[in-house]
Formats: structure tokens, sequence, C-alpha cells
């Protein structure tokens, strides 16, 4: 059998997060009726111009910058030019010769917790197009301009990854810098990150890349995942069976799980590519890079090793952690109430995960605010409820049964019984309804002892329906025992 | 009235010797009775022209009158003008009223302009005798069997006619200053960037600019300083302060170096046009300007640069024309392919199909190299035998065109008329200023005297012109059409 090696690039178009388009001033918004955030500029009426908006330029800069990247001091927006019912100028504004963003590097973090380094390309600003509704028009097309114009950066990469989980790893990390950047949302189910792979194969050990197909337009990490697996068994079998790969554009079906190849005419096209005379070439300079630098917060990258190195937690934790802007921040807000990096760090991964995946949620959708999960942390460490408490308490605040771990504490009195004369008196309880096991226990030899001390401290934390400090219960058992 | 420069008919304003009122009305009258003949609207919108004109005259008594206030103007059809067709001379564009205004007409409305209507020209810009209208060619008002030029030729047949006093045009290659010459006006092409572009329908985006087109430099001194300026609508105008050009006018020509290029007085170039030509130059002598002769070496390659640099723009500008969302649309498509080519094959002339053909050919895989780099690199040349010359030398004078007005009909050839822009084009790919004054007649048709400056020297280009005037009276010659009229 013929071993082969998947060889993977992705161009990921990111929807930048400003509040205007990219070049006019409607908004951005979603969800809008049709065709009532298109104005002149963004419906291609005669005589309308363009004007770059600033903000498109920050955030592309700033992603430059997050991916180490080169950013030229020149660059220059030219016209794609094909007809397309919606793209209203008949041409698309991009970037081709000299877009903003040079060759950079995004570091990946696979399942295994191993990380390795898949280069860009390039990444270039330009404006989306509209969309075609073909539902409910009794056979005519509807047109929707309400995203043409919006900002897109796409992100070229090097034919870097080996395999569809490098892949899914890589628009992750993407995914990461741009929320921790604050560029997009990366909501995927809302098209803020699209992307288009492609996929070829070798046999291992060759240099030569195999002939490429390109699968357009998937939209969910999953999807990714899935169209990859598809197309990679689609090229082995056809070459295996003796046929050979064609470089075109194929569609990837969620519905069926498979990709298809498109019409061979979209392959036809000449773009016809030149400089938009509307616009001036972008000239940016070292001090408004220095600047953008500046305005930066800190990326996963640098999360993750602040993590690891000064709050001493496991490479895996801080990977995991860092992974999204949302989690580092609850993390290190439930962290900074109580104080232990460790403690926060794995209740966060733990039970607060648990419940998140279990209901399908987000961490910034989570019902215990990283205040609450703090402060029944602290309560954890300052012995006033036991390990076994502090998960029912959890529980009451995931559903909403309080504002604060102390009020549930208080509620159901799960107080830990720290005062010695109450728990001896428990103890002197139990001791006196149990003669029997007393009697074997103290005939055992110490081994066994250390087995049998376990039932009466169960029937004292039974006793003090477990508010008993269970390491107070079981020191002051010992003594009570071996005193006789 | 019909006779009054603008700045006259200011001050006849000034001086309540008539209201806008009634210099509106007289002049939506002679466009009435005359236009017929000349065809140099394509809409006259007296209604909307009635109600600025009193409110210009109420503005007036209640003293707070501002600078073009109450006077009449025409704006060529490529303006785009909020609830008025705005046509640009072609079928594809018959239909569509505009929903908001270019920045020029936002401008000349602040500053109280009203406008009567809108002029016609060739489609969408592209061509040099108006024959290329949608709407039927335009007449010479000094010989109705002869072009106006173009392609802003409704607009400098309006002023010559006396229809309207001013008028707005465009200028792409030569599209103001080819028709004033031929027309016997005052046409001045700003620097690219002077004026905004916004609302202007495009052509081709890296030459064109609006300009004023009038009888005389200080009345186009008068409507350069309400429509120049930075817009933050068009990237490309430039923030640079506007001077009071009016203010600036009366310049000494004592000193000033007038180069002529010798590659504007070469073959081609008609014996009549020459003669009126140096004689003008005589006159700058007389005025203490001293004169020499200068070489624009790369002359010769400016045509073909324009021609796949304007076609390679237009051919992307005119994408948006396909039937979706405004303007032409072909009965029953079959399909989207259908939709488009019909469309585009019914709804554009033939001189604007070529230039996208051509366009699309010099823009393709395979060719761009050759043409559009090719070309942008002559470009540059083009740029720096004008920057060479004005070390030299502090303006540059020529004829306009190389003949005067020619016969209706009568240039079959795309190319040779493509080569009556030979002395203008090169001045929109160096981006400089240029300004045609009337300088004489070559038989019953007027001439034109072209000057050149640096970029964004209007103030003197529009002081030498308006010297010039002041020692001439060929701005002052009116044709015999419509002369009856009062």
């Amino acid at each position: 059998m013929m071993q082969w090696e998947t060889v993977i690039g992705l161009e990921v178009h990111v929807q930048l997060a400003t509040q205007s388009k990219i070049f006019s001033g409607a908004s951005t918004a979603f969800g809008a009726e049709p065709n009532t955030q298109a104005c002149a500029v963004d419906l291609g009426m005669p005589g309308v111009l363009p004007v770059l908006n600033e903000n498109a330029v920050a955030m592309a800069v700033k992603f430059g910058l997050a991916v180490d990247a080169e950013i030229p001091e020149t660059s220059l927006f030219e016209r794609k030019n094909y007809f397309y019912p919606d793209l209203p100028k008949g041409y698309q504004t991009s970037q081709m010769a000299q877009p903003i963003v040079g060759p950079g590097k995004v570091e990946i973090t696979l399942d295994d917790g191993s990380t390795r380094s898949v280069r860009i390309h390039h990444a270039h600003l330009e404006e989306d197009a509209g969309k075609s509704l073909h539902e409910d028009y009794h056979g005519m097309t509807g047109i929707d301009l309400n995203r043409a114009g919006t900002p897109l950066l796409e992100i070229v990469s090097e034919p870097d990854m080996r395999s569809a989980k490098e892949a899914v790893a890589y628009i992750k990390a993407l995914h990461a810098i741009v929320t921790y950047l604050g560029i997009s949302d990366g909501n995927m189910a809302e098209g803020s990150m699209r992307c288009d792979v492609n996929v070829s194969v070798r046999p291992k050990g060759q240099a030569a890349f195999g002939t490429r197909a390109e699968i357009k337009n998937v939209n969910s990490f999953r999807f990714v995942e899935k169209a990859i697996a598809f197309e990679v068994e689609r090229q082995i079998e056809l070459i295996e069976d003796g046929g050979q790969v064609v470089q075109e554009t194929r569609l990837f079906d969620p519905e069926r799980d498979e990709t298809r190849g498109m019409r061979t005419k979209e392959e036809a096209n000449d773009y016809r590519y030149f400089p938009c005379p509307d616009l001036l070439p972008v000239t940016l300079d070292g001090a408004y890079v220095d600047h953008q630098r500046a305005l930066m917060p800190e990326l996963p990258s640098e999360k993750r090793h602040r993590f690891e190195n000064q709050l001493g937690l496991s490479a895996y934790d801080a990977g995991v952690l860092a992974s999204s802007r949302a989690m580092a921040e609850y993390f290190e807000a439930v962290k900074d109430v109580c104080g232990d990096a460790k403690q926060a760090a794995n209740w966060v991964q733990g039970e607060l995960s648990a419940n998140l995946n279990r209901e399908n949620l987000e961490i910034g959708d989570s019902p215990v605010t990283a205040e609450q999960l703090g402060g029944l942390i602290q309560r954890v460490m300052d012995d006033t409820i036991s390990g076994k408490a502090a998960k029912q308490v959890f529980q009451a605040l995931w559903d909403g049964e309080a504002d604060s771990a102390d009020a549930i504490i208080e509620a159901r009195g799960l107080k830990q019984v720290t005062d010695t004369g109450a728990i001896e008196g428990m103890i002197d309880q139990v001791i006196a309804d149990s003669p029997v096991q007393v009697a074997q226990y103290r005939e055992a030899d110490e081994a066994k002892r250390g087995k049998m001390i376990g039932y009466f401290v169960g029937q004292v934390m039974k006793a003090s329906r477990g508010t008993a400090n269970p390491q107070q219960v079981n020191s002051l058992l010992k003594q009570k025992l071996d005193q006789a | 009235m019909h006779d009054k420069t603008l700045t006259e008919l200011a001050a006849g304003l000034r001086a309540g010797e008539f209201s806008s009122r009634e210099l509106c009305q007289s002049a939506l009258d002679r466009i009435q009775r005359l236009d017929g003949d000349l065809n140099s609207f394509i809409s006259v919108t007296a209604e909307q022209a009635l109600a600025d004109a009193d409110a210009a005259d109420q503005a007036r008594a209640s003293g707070d009158a501002a600078a073009l206030a109450g006077l009449p103007l025409a704006l060529k059809d490529i303006f785009c003008t909020q609830g008025v067709r705005t046509s640009c001379g072609s079928k594809m564009l018959d239909s569509f009223v505009a929903p908001y205004d270019a920045t020029v007409v936002e401008k000349i409305r602040q500053a109280g302009g009203v406008s009567l209507g809108k002029t016609n020209m060739d489609e969408f810009a592209m061509g040099s005798s108006n024959e290329n209208s949608f709407y039927g060619p335009v007449k010479n008002p000094w010989d109705l069997s002869a072009v106006p030029g173009g392609s802003s030729g409704g607009s400098a047949a309006a002023v010559a006619a006396g229809l309207v006093p001013a008028a707005l045009g465009t200028d792409t290659g030569g599209s103001i200053r080819q028709p004033a010459a031929f027309c016997g006006i005052t046409g001045l092409k700003p620097t690219y960037g002077r004026v905004s572009r916004y609302g202007m329908v495009a052509y081709a985006s890296s030459l064109d600019q609006g300009g004023p087109m009038a009888r005389t430099a200080a009345d186009c001194a008068l409507l350069l300083e309400t429509i120049a300026g930075h817009d933050v609508r068009d990237s490309t105008s430039v923030a640079r302060v506007v001077p009071d050009y009016s203010a600036e006018l009366d310049t000494s020509l004592a000193g000033l170096k007038i180069g002529l290029p010798k590659e504007y007085f070469g073959d081609g170039l008609d014996p009549e046009v020459e003669t009126a030509v140096r004689e003008a130059i005589k006159v700058y002598e007389s005025l203490g300007a001293k004169v020499c002769e200068v070489s624009l070496p790369h002359t010769h390659l400016a045509i073909p640069a324009y021609y796949v640099i304007a076609p390679a723009e237009a051919s992307s500008n005119l994408s948006r024309y396909d039937g979706v969302r405004f303007g032409h649309r072909c009965e029953d498509p079959t399909d989207l392919e259908d939709l488009y080519k019909r469309t585009r094959a019914e709804g554009f002339g033939e001189e604007v199909k070529r230039r996208i053909l051509i366009g699309t050919h010099t823009l393709s895989e395979g060719f761009f190299d050759a043409y559009y780099l090719k070309a942008q690199q002559v470009r540059r040349l083009i740029r720096q035998d004008f920057l060479d010359a004005f070390d030299e030398v502090d303006v540059l004078m020529g004829p306009t065109a190389p003949t005067p007005a020619f016969d209706l009909g009568a240039q079959k050839d795309p190319v040779s008329m493509y080569l009556q822009d030979i002395y203008t084009i090169a001045v929109n790919l160096a981006g400089i200023p240029g300004i045609s004054v009337p300088a004489g007649f070559a038989g019953n048709r007027p001439v034109g005297l072209q000057v050149l400056a640096p970029h964004f020297a209007e103030a003197q280009l529009l002081g030498v012109a308006h010297q010039f005037q002041q020692a001439t009276d060929w701005h002052l010659k009116r044709p015999a059409f419509g002369k009856e009229m009062a």
C-alpha cells in the first residue's frame, strides 16, 4: 500500500468588526432587513467614490503584528473585475500585488499539546459582496446588498498543514488571534470567518505537490475537518484507480458531508486586476505601526507563556486557558478573586467546563460569573466548606439559586463545623452507637485500622450533614479510638 | 442680458437692475426659443430654476446673498443632481434619476447658483465632437453645420449661444478645452485633485476633472473658487487651500516666461489656427512677456498612452451598468448572461463599446504588461516632460486643437477623431491645469489658445488669460445665431 501525505493551505476570510463599511459610511450590523444598510456607494451608483475606513487598516496592521508579519510601507488597492448580480460595481476592490500584511507565522497547538508553526503568505484587505437569495422569489433571484462593502481580511497561509486536525488547529489559532485583538467577532455561523481550503495529496517522501482542489466557503471547524477528510479520500481513491486530480473549485455539502465540483466555466475568469484609481496607495510609517503595536492586547501565545512561567500552570492547562480571550479573561478574573491560580485553573477546566459542555454554552454565556466562582473557591480554601459541599454550591450557583457562594452556604447550612467541642460530641455519639465496630477497631493492627477508620468518618460526616471538617474529624477520631 | 458675463450679471443683481427671476426667466425663454436648433440641453429644469431664483432674490433682499446668488448656469449631464435625470448622454442612464447631488453641484447650490438644466455631451464623455450622444449631436452656434467639440459640447454651445452665462464641464483628455476653443469661450481644466469628482459619473478616474466654462477668465475664476477644494468623499481630491482666484487676476505679465512646445506647432496644425495662435503670443510679448521654444519630447506618445489607460479604467468603471440595479434593462431576459449581454448591447453606443472592448483587452492576462504597464511608464515620462519645461518657463502656450471646428459627420474614422486631442490629452496624463482662451478665427470658426501651468498654478493661469482678455476682444465676439433675440 502506498503511503499518502496530505497537503493543506487555507485562505481564511475574516470579517472585520468595524462599525461602518470599508469604503462607505453604511453600518455593518448583521441581520438587518435586506438592502437597508447599503448606501449609494455600496450600491455602486454612478459617480460615487470609495473612501478607505482607517479602522479597517488599523485592524489589519494589528493582525499583521500578531503574526510577526512584515507591514510594508506601501500597499495598494486593486480592482478585481467580474460580473455577478451581487457585485454592484462589476468589480471587487481588493489587494493583489501589494497587500497590507506581508509574510508571517502562526503558532498552532495540537490536541496532544505540541505546537508547530504555520507560515502566513500574506493577508489583504478587500470588500465583501452582497448575497443572492434564491428562495421565495418564484423563479427569480433576490439581491441583498447589506453585506456589500463589509471589510474582509483575507489571510492566506502557505501549504504547511499536513492533516485536517492541523488545519482545524490553524483556524482555531486564527480565531483566537482575531478575537483576542477584537478585530472580529469570529462568529462563524454568521459568516464572520469563512474558509477556502486547498487540498492535495502526494506519495509520502515526494517533494513536488500534487494537484490541488479548492473547497470554497467552508464555514465551521467541523465542516473543515469533514471536507478535508472527504476530499483526501476522494483524491487518493481517484489516483489509486489510475485517475488524475484536476485543479478545480469544489463546494462542500454539509448535508451529505461531501465535496462536489463546481462548473468549470467559473475557472475561465480573467479578473483583469489593475490599481484602483479612486484610492490612493496606503502608506504606513514606522510610527503608525508602533502606535498600533502599543494598542495591542496580550496575545494567546504570550498569555500561554505567562500562565506557564509566572502562574506555574502546566503547559496543558496554560494552553487550554489561553485558547480563547473569553476563557483567559474568565480564568484571570477567578484567579484574582480567589488568589490561587492552580485552584482557579482546576475549577474553570473542571466543574465549569463540564457544565458548559453539557449545556453547549460558550464561556461568555456561563450562568456562574467569575466573581461567583472565585468567591466559592475562597470558601474552599479558607475551610469554610468542604470540597464536596463546594460542588453543591457550584450547582446551586449554576441554577441561579442565589447571587453568591456565601449566600448559598448560609441558606443551605453548609458551613463546615470546625468547633472541636461540637465535633467531639458527634464522635462520642458515634462511638457510643457503634460498640461492635469500636471493639473490632481496637483489636486490629495499625494497617487495618487505617482502612477501618473510614467507617467512623462517614458516620460522623453523616451526623454533621457533611458540614464537619473531614481532616478534623479524622484526627479527633484517631485520638479517641486509640485512647482506650 | 444674454451678452453679459457672469461677473457683470452678478453686479447687475447686486445693483438691483434686474431680479434673479427675470434673469433666469429670460435665459429659459432663450433656451426654449433657440435650443431646438442647437440641442445643447438634455434636460431643462425650469420649474426648479425659477423656485431657486426666487429663493435667491429673497436671500438678497434679506441681505445674505452668496457669491453666485441668483446667477443662472448649466451643468454637464455627467454631474449627479438629486431628483433630476443624470443621463451622461447615454441610453443606459436615460431613466436614471440620481438620488444625490455631486459635490460640485452641492457647492454651486450653496453659493446660490441656479441650474437651468443638464447639458448634452458625448456618451459617458467619450468623444471630441458631441456626435456620440444618445440625445443627438449638438450644433456649433458659430456655424450650425459644424460640431461644437466634445465631450462637453452642450455646455460650450450653450454658453457661446448666450443661453447661459456659464456652465460646468468635465475634461478627461480635452473635453472642456477643445469645445471651449471650437465655440469661442473660455474653459479651464483644473489640476487633477483640485475639484472633487464625487458625483461626477466616472469615465477614466485618474484623468477626469470637472471645471468651469464661461465667457471670460474672470468668470472661470469666480466659478473655480466656488467648486474647488478638498472633499472627504473623494480620496483623490487634494487638501490644499483654495486661493481667491478673482483677487489674483490682475498680475503683471512683465517678465513672464512663455514656452512654446515645438511639438505643438508641427505637422497637422491648420495654418489659420497657427496664425491666430502666433498673433496671440505676440500680444503677450507686447505686454512684456518673454517667449522661447521648449520641447516636450514624449508628446507623440500621449495619444497611444491615453487610449490604453482611459479605456482600461472605463472598462471597469462602466461594468456597473448591468441592468441589475438601475438604468436600462433589456426586455424579458432569458437568463443572467442574456440580461448582461442585451442590456449592455442596447444601452451603450458604438464609441463606448469600442472603448470598453479596448480596455478589457489591454487589461487581459498576457497583454497587461505590454499595454497598461507600458502606458503608465509613458505617462510618467510625459509628466516629467512638463516638469522639466516648467523649470525653464512659467507657462506653456499653443493651440488648443489642431483645427477649428469641423463639419458634423466629417470625422468618420475613430483614430482621426482621437487625433483632435493631440494638444490637450498629455495635460490630463500629467495632471496639470490648462485653459483655452478665444484667440481669433479661422474663417467663421473660433480658434482657441491653450495656456498650461504647473500643478495647482490655476491662479497664475487665470491671471495670464485674464490679462490677454484685457488686451483683446476675441472673448467678446458673439455668433450671429440667436442675435435677433434680445
